[in-house]
Formats: structure tokens, sequence, C-alpha cells
């Protein structure tokens, strides 16, 4: 799926070398994405700790392919995919496209990079104006770009229509006189009307039956192939990005945490929450045994995400520390569920009323965890090594300090997981472009129990 | 169910179970909602039941009337819509369609409870979760104070909350969408009802959420025997939950069918091309299959197959009768509504049996 296209813009010879110095970059890069950070609310007016939408993210984007970003809400996939068409400002780290660094062009050059690179968002329905027919919102992009004669612009934009599955005469019908599949065409003609390289589409299918989604996803592959155009293709749907994608990206919680060619990707997952997140698509086969891993709770706020690895409160494959292999799994979950409760209640901020009425010893912030911690672990008894420091965090939440609590914990029963956040290795074979963030690929601590597993164990 | 299938084509489930077991029966239900131009006949004519502890999936892209068939069977019908009175919708052996609204009040939560989509539009914002299921169970079970509390939280942590006794005091806003949903299920779950219907109650979540809800109304289910109704369009989901399958489209049931059989051989050409367009079912960067055109609006009586206009399969007499459920296959619980069925005819023949006849179709 590879095709040549013009990179569309001059390319400064001390860009080219930021480019250059990365080894992975080549000819067929159209876009190399470095340490590149989205934050939210960074200097907010109140302090408090901005949310990190995406935090830390690299990879590169080849030419003609379709590059998937997978993940779920929250994770910073849409974030992702709107610093790279510049509707949100990076906070950091560099986009290098034929050398230029996206996140610091202005003037002129931002303006080409926005007529290369367009963006189709989810919502059909929101994403229209709906004073404007059809035919006015196809041309609003050539009007920006002051693309040739107006006579031109009217023509190409009734090629357009018809390119898409849609008729001539709709250039005057109202975006509400159409389906949601009719409008995601209208969606994708707009997108396509300045002749783009690069294309974020985001959600496109996620909104529309499956029967349209399936007419859509096809009219996106021919596109691609008539045009030559690079699709970063963002969706939760993981058979959707099967379908369409040569390579994926797992995102959770603003970070990478595996990358690689999609059917490798999907046949042998490498990283946990990819093999947690695909154990819990159902398939529509009634039939097939589900080894089904469900994962516990829910991803943490990026407002706070994890010291160590972000996966590590929900991780199935989570590190323990040493001495602690005779405990049940059951055991373990209960603790982990414990430590979730702290990390919720120290998140919790007092109302005003509630403060007011902890003033007047009327009642505390919170009840007691005891309850929650009884809750959790009747009927287990532990060894003490593990008994005195649940004890202890609980007397300390008790008190009101729920940080301490936390920090007992950690320093007790913590390991490498919730310490030290893990980098993203080359795992399975060599040349095989594929890469996980998780501690478990370091030989030290590989999992035997881990299916799927092609990581250095010997 | 039996009624409109020729004698020869009962299905077997009619004289095998017997209405005791039946939870829930829907009879020739019509929806029909007035408006200023033309009638939307959102559910028109639709049979099927729910027998106790079982989970019968409602499956059908949007517009199909599946969450009409929802508000149907719950009341919640209003103007401009109408429920045709020849419709029956038998709970505990009432036809509930000719209650009037105390009575229904009595059954609704109690008897038949729902969980909707959003939670978020299910929950009121200004109310903690506690209260809300408290309110539930000061209705319906007649407890207040300490001890609705106390069962509130009781509630909360059997739908998998933790640290639940905070939880109570929290609103809505401060729960993840999945906790939000477990919320709901507790609030349904206070009334213990006898059937539960759940409306895409996963459709709003993440997969790893889904996963995790649908663990949890399957525990449930099991623990107090509940029917479930499970709406949804997503055709995994249903695999994975239901018992027996209704393929909806345009306000019929097009396909009828315990969930094996319906996706190793789907029989109508509707639910062949919905199961195809799946793309986890065909090999990657192919094209996929899909159905041409789009899900029409029921705006008249059927008078013709609905599925016509975009059905590969169909030929002239599609457009002139409307075809009634049939058995087709092995499986006696296997209907499809479609002029190519009963395979052993002739398509004259097959035409024959589905047009209907003058003596309202006995024979």
């Amino acid at each position: 799926m590879s095709g040549e296209s013009s990179g569309g813009s001059e390319t400064s010879p001390e860009m080219r070398n930021i480019s250059d110095s990365n080894s992975t970059a080549n000819d067929d890069v159209l876009l190399s994405v470095r340490d590149l950070k989205t934050h939210y609310e960074e200097r907010s007016l109140f302090g408090g700790d901005p949310v990190r939408a995406v935090d830390g993210v690299s990879f590169d984007v080849r030419r003609g392919e379709t590059l998937g970003l997978v993940g779920e809400s929250g994770c910073g996939k849409t974030t992702l995919g709107r610093t790279l068409v510049r509707l949100e400002e990076a906070t950091d780290g560099n986009i290098v496209i034929d050398g230029d660094d996206i996140t610091t062009l202005s003037g002129d050059a931002l303006q080409r990079w926005r007529r290369d690179a367009q963006i189709v968002f989810q919502d059909p329905e929101s994403s229209l104006n709906d004073r404007l027919t059809v035919g006015e919102i196809i041309r609003e992009p050539l009007n920006v770009h002051n693309w040739k004669t107006p006579a031109e612009r009217r023509q190409r934009v009734r090629n357009l229509l018809e390119r898409v599955g849609l008729r001539e005469e709709h250039y005057y019908r109202y975006p509400h006189q159409f389906s949601g599949g009719q409008r995601q065409r209208v969606g994708i003609a707009r997108a396509l009307a300045v002749e783009p390289d690069f294309v974020v589409l985001d959600e496109p299918v996620s909104a529309l039956d499956v029967s349209v989604q399936a007419q859509i996803l096809n009219l996106l592959m021919d596109l691609q192939e008539e045009l030559d155009l690079t699709y970063l293709f963002i969706a939760h749907d993981l058979s959707v990005v099967r379908h369409i994608c040569d390579r994926v990206a797992v995102m959770y919680l603003g970070k990478i945490m595996e990358f690689g060619p999609t059917e490798q990707l999907f046949q042998k997952p490498e990283n946990p929450y990819t093999r947690s997140l695909l154990s819990a698509v159902p398939t529509p086969d009634p039939t097939v045994e589900r080894d089904r891993t469900t994962l516990r709770g829910t991803p943490p706020s990026p407002r706070d995400p994890p010291n160590g690895c972000v996966f590590s409160t929900r991780c199935p494959a989570k590190i323990r520390p040493d001495g602690f292999e005779e405990l049940s799994e059951h055991d373990w979950d209960a603790i982990e569920v414990f430590r979730e409760v702290l990390r919720e209640r120290s998140r919790t901020d007092p109302s005003l009323s509630e403060r007011a009425r902890e003033l007047l010893g009327l009642e505390t912030r919170l009840p007691d965890v005891e309850e929650a911690a009884g809750e959790l672990f009747a009927s287990r008894s532990f060894p003490s090594d593990v008994q005195e420091p649940i004890q202890q965090s609980i007397e300390a939440a008790n008190d009101g300090n729920e940080e301490h609590a936390r920090e007992i914990i950690t320093a007790a029963l913590g390991s490498v997981c919730d310490r030290e956040a893990p980098s993203l290795l080359a795992t399975g074979r060599t040349d095989s472009g594929r890469s996980s963030r998780c501690h478990r690929h370091k030989e030290e601590y590989a999992d035997p129990d881990a299916s799927g597993s092609d990581s250095p164990q010997s | 169910m039996s009624r409109h299938a020729r004698d020869d084509n009962v299905p077997l489930n009619a004289d095998a179970t017997s209405s005791r077991d039946l939870a829930l029966e829907v009879e020739n239900l019509r929806t029909v909602f007035h408006t200023e131009h033309e009638q939307i006949h959102a559910v028109d004519g639709i049979s099927f039941n729910i027998r106790r502890g079982e989970t019968v999936g409602l499956v059908g892209e949007s517009g199909s009337g599946k969450s009409v068939t929802a508000r149907s069977i719950l009341g919640l019908i209003e103007s401009p819509g109408e429920i045709d009175p020849a419709s029956a919708i038998r709970f505990e052996g009432d036809n509930i369609t000719e209650y009037t609204e105390s009575e229904y009040e009595s059954i609704r939560g109690d008897g038949i409870a729902m969980v909707f989509q959003d939670p978020l539009s299910t929950l009121n914002p200004v109310y903690t979760v506690g209260n809300q299921i408290k309110e539930a169970l000061s209705l319906h079970q007649d407890l207040r104070g300490t001890a609705a509390t106390e069962r509130a939280i009781e509630l909360l942590e059997e739908v998998g909350i933790p640290d639940a006794a905070r939880r109570v005091t929290e609103y809505p806003h401060q729960f993840s969408g999945g906790m939000r949903q477990r919320a709901v299920i507790a609030m349904a779950l206070a009334c213990a009802p006898e059937v539960l219907i759940c409306d895409e109650p996963t459709t709003a979540l993440d997969v790893t959420i889904q996963a995790q809800i649908i663990d949890l109304l399957m525990d449930i289910q099991a623990e107090r025997d509940l029917s479930i109704l499970f709406i949804t369009h997503d055709m995994g989901v249903i695999a994975e939950v239901a018992d027996r399958v209704n393929v909806m489209y345009a306000g019929e049931i097009v396909e009828s069918a315990p969930v094996e059989p319906l996706f190793a051989e789907p029989k109508h050409p509707y639910t062949r091309g919905l199961l195809r367009s799946i793309p986890s079912t065909q090999t990657s960067g192919d094209r996929l299959e899909t159905i041409k055109g789009e899900v029409p609006t029921p705006n008249e009586p059927a008078s013709s197959c609905r599925f016509a206009p975009r059905c590969p399969k169909s030929f002239e007499e599609c457009s002139e009768v409307a075809p009634i459920p049939t058995a087709v296959g092995d499986d006696p619980d296997h209907d499809a509504a479609c002029l190519l069925y009963p395979e052993s005819m002739t398509t004259d023949e097959a035409v024959a049996h589905h047009r209907p006849a003058d003596d309202g179709g006995e024979q």
C-alpha cells in the first residue's frame, strides 16, 4: 500500500537533520512523531495537575499506509490525532514532516500543512454546518485555501460528490436531508477537497450502523488507493482496525503500549493490555469458547497517572515483589482493589458543605475505610508480612491520610511495575518492527504463563 | 409466536412450553406514531416470548424498532405514539397493554425493569447515587432510613462497586461510565424484577468495561433467575449473551432462532448481509460485503417485503406479498419471514404460502 506523493513543502537543511538523526527515518516515512506531549490546563488559573492527554508518544507514519490508533475512551487517541493536524497545540516534542516541525509552524507554512493534512470527524451529526448546503460545505476548504477559480471549485465539488458515492444534485441539499452514512460521505468529500496527503480519520464509522459502516470503509480503502493517501485511523472498534490498518498503535492513558504490524499484533499480542483489550471484544460466533481476561476497574485519571507503568493499576500480568508468590490470585486481587480504593479516596476533594460539616464536627469526610476493607478482605487470611502493612495502611487512611496509606502499601507490596515506567522495547523478531511497553519483556521478569508472548525468555 | 404461522409450521415450542414457563409474551405488537404527514409503523406486528431465566436478544440497526418495542412493553409510549388495541403483551397472565397508568406503575420496576443505553440520562445529576437507589427501595420495597442505606450499599457491592459505603454518598458525575451503568443496574435490582429489559446497556461503554457489565448481567441472571430481553445492534454482544435471537428490520422480526443456528446458518438475506458486513469475520484488507442502500422508514402497513429493495435475492413477488414467519432449517424454533421459504416448496408454492388468504390464514 505504498505510493509516492509529493511532500508538499520545502525542506530546510537543519530541519532535515532532525529526522535523519532518527534511525527509522527513511524515504518511506511521511511523518515522524517524537516524544509528543499534549497536556490540557497546564497553566490553569487554579493550579492543580494538568490533564496528560498525550504523554510522550513517538512513532513514524509511512507514506501510503493506514496507521491505526486504538484505545479506550480517554486514552488520548483523539487528542493525538488533533495535535497532528494542529487543531491542538503540542506541549512538548516534535512532529516532523519533510524536515519541518509541525508543532512550530506558523504563517504560510502552517497554512500549507493545514491543506496537506485533513481530518474526518466521528459524528456526522455535529461536524457539518446545518445552515450550509452540502455543496457549500465541501467548497469551504477550497475557498479558504483560495483554490483556482470559483467555476473550477464548483466543478471540483461536483466531482467529489460523485467520487464519494453521492449525486451531483445533492449539491443544493442540506445535511439534515441526509442519513448518517451519507453525511459521513460529505465529511469525507470535504476532507479530500484540497487534495491532502495525510488524513486523520477520527472514528469515522463508529456512529454508523454496521451495514453502512462497511460501505464507508470500502469507500475509504478505494480512495486511499486512488489518491495515494496516508491515513491515521483512530478507532475503538478493534475489528474495524484489524480490517483496514497496516500497522497499529495501542494507546493507554496517553502512552503507546504496543506498536506493530496489524496481523502480527492481533494474532500474537505482546503487551498485557493489548491481550486484555483483544480478549474483551465479543466475537459474532456463539460457539467460540471465550478465554477472557476481564479487566478490573477503569483507567485512572490522566491528571494523576500512576507512578510506574500506566497500566499497573489494572494489569493482569503485574509483577509481584519477591516473597509473595504463594498468595492466591484472589488474595492479590483484593489487595489491588484495596489500593484502588485508597487511590480513589485520595483524589476525592471535599465539597464546601462537607468541609463545613467536618468543621462543625457533624461527620467525617469519608466513611471509615474499614468497611471497604472488611468487604474486600473478609474470609481472607494473609501472612503477617501482608497483614501488617494493610493494617497500618487502614489506620493511616482512617486518620484521613490516604497518601500515606498508599505509600505504606506500595513500600511493602509494590513491585517494579509501581515504581518504574517501562520503556517501549522492541519485541518479536528483530526486523518485525514491533514494540511493547512492559517490564515483562525483560528477562528477569519474563512471565512463563504469558500466552502469546514472544519476548526474550531464555 | 405461533399465531401467524400456518398450522403445518407451528413451532414446537408452542406446545412444549406452557404459558407458565413464559416470563413475557409479546403477540402481534403494533406501535404506530401518528405525525402530521404520515404514520410511522415503528413496530409492525411482532411476536416473541421470553422464557423464565432466559436471555432473548433483539438485534437490528438503528430505526428497526428495537427501542420502541422495549418502551411498548414498559407502557412508555406517549402520544403521538399508540399501541394497536389488537396487540397483546402478556406478563403474569395479564395482557398489560390494557393496563391503566396506575396498574402499570405496579409492575414497572417490580415486575419489569429497564436498563437504558445512557446511564447519565437515567441518573438524576442532583441526587446522590445512594438517594436514587433509596428512592427505588422506598417505592418498591418499603425500606427507609438506615435500613434503606444499608440495602443500597449492599446492592452497590452486589454490582461490583468497591468502597460502596463511600460511593453511596457520591453524585453520578463522580462515577465513571462503567460505574454509572453498574449503579443503574443496582437501581433496577432494588425493585427485584422478574424481567429485565436491557436497551443497548453496553453501547456507550469501552470494550473492557462492556465485558465487565456483560459478566455482571450474566452473574445476576444466574443468581436471581432473571429473564432478560437484551437489545443491541452488536452481533458480537448478541452471540455472547443471548439464548435466542430475534432479528428486527424496519419494524418487523425477519428472523428468529436459537443463537447457534442463527449464526451458523442464517436464513434471511438480511441476517446474512448483516453478518457478512462485520469486519472481523472476513479476511483483512478485502472489500467488505455491504447491504446496499439504507434502512427505510416504515411509513405504511407492510404490503410487501420491506427488505426487498435492498435484497440481493429479491424477485418480482417480493414487492407484492408481505412474508410471514415460516419455519426454516432443522431447529423447530428457527423462523424467517422471507418468500424464499419454506425451501421444500417451489417459488410459486412458497409465495402462495405467504400470500394472505381470505380466511385469515387458518387452513
